[in-house]
């Protein structure tokens, strides 16, 4: 019975744990102020917080069920080598539109400069127009 | 041999196949295991003109300190990036660094470049055409070299050591 009592914790904090973790990733894309680096939320925060989740479910449904429930780590498994991929083309293609970023962001590589090496100036696409009061460019401060 | 070698060229990636098909379908019934079988010797021969040849894992059980190393790290990285996230008076300092890079197989660039990925603080966003150089981006860049220096020791030389030798 103590078993079943210590299990159901076990099950319980790794499900909070887990809502926790991808909330704060999530969170991560509000709180954080450019493209790059919000790309950091998703690819770390929710992993973590996908893999709690599934290790409650693989420990609840082998105590409930007959058997091992293994299945998930597949879940895990194909997430492991999306997320890095998504997140790779995702922040290549910011690179590749020239997507704004943070003055204070270090480091300028030739990625992030306007012309290509041993071609012409390439033209940017049109930046929309957004009306920003006062205190958003004092609080956002944006090359470009 | 070499009629073997001809029908199993992958043998790891056959392994692997197999037991994925065994957890998908949550058997282990003789009928599912000759398919299983089946599949794992058809599909890398058929695919096998979309990859570039896998090198052969050299030291497996470095490769399995490497895999318990990352997970590791990545638990690490969720609870920076967490509390990055969460503190708010202190801003990250996020930063492009450059990354020489060592190991030139395709597949051990992969492999580098999600690990990166998926720990501490860093996002890789561009591999050079030439393959010599990986971009980089840190959400809280402090030391640039110790970076380098980190990823080097922790993450590039095991790779190295168990698919090139």
């Amino acid at each position: 019975m103590a078993f079943y009592v210590l299990l159901e914790w076990v099950i319980s904090l790794l499900l909070i744990a887990g809502g926790v973790f991808a909330f704060v990733g999530s969170l991560g894309m509000l709180q954080f102020k450019d493209f790059f680096m919000r790309l950091h939320g998703p690819t770390k925060g929710t992993t973590l917080g996908i893999g709690c989740i599934l290790m409650a479910s693989m420990v609840y449904f082998s105590v409930v069920q007959p058997g091992i429930h293994v299945q998930e780590l597949l879940i895990t498994l194909f997430l492991f080598i999306t997320a890095p991929v998504t997140g790779h083309m995702l922040a290549k293609t910011g690179l590749h539109m020239h997507l704004r970023y943070t003055r204070d962001t270090r480091g300028s590589p030739p990625e992030l400069r306007d012309e290509d090496v041993g071609q012409g100036r390439v033209e940017r696409p049109p930046r929309p127009r957004r009306p920003a009061s006062e205190g958003q460019k004092r609080r956002w401060r944006l090359r470009r | 041999m070499t009629s073997l070698g001809r029908l199993l060229p992958t043998p790891t990636l056959s392994l692997v196949l197999l037991i994925i098909w065994l957890l998908l379908v949550r058997s282990l019934a003789p009928g599912q295991l000759l398919l299983g079988v089946l599949l794992a010797m058809g599909i890398p021969l058929l695919t096998r003109r979309l990859w570039e040849p896998l090198p052969r894992v050299r030291h497996p059980w470095t490769l399995c300190r490497f895999v318990a190393r990352v997970l590791w790290d990545i638990l690490k990285a969720n609870l920076e990036v967490s509390y990055l996230i969460l503190k708010p008076g202190r801003a990250p300092r996020p930063g492009f660094v450059e990354y020489p890079l060592l190991v030139r197989e395709p597949l051990t660039i992969t492999l580098l470049a999600n690990t990166i990925t998926l720990t501490p603080g860093t996002v890789s966003t561009n591999i050079r055409l030439d393959r010599s150089t990986l971009l980089i981006h840190v959400l809280d860049l402090d030391d640039e070299q110790a970076l380098v220096e980190a990823i080097r020791t922790r993450y590039e030389r095991p790779l190295k050591e168990i698919f090139e030798c």
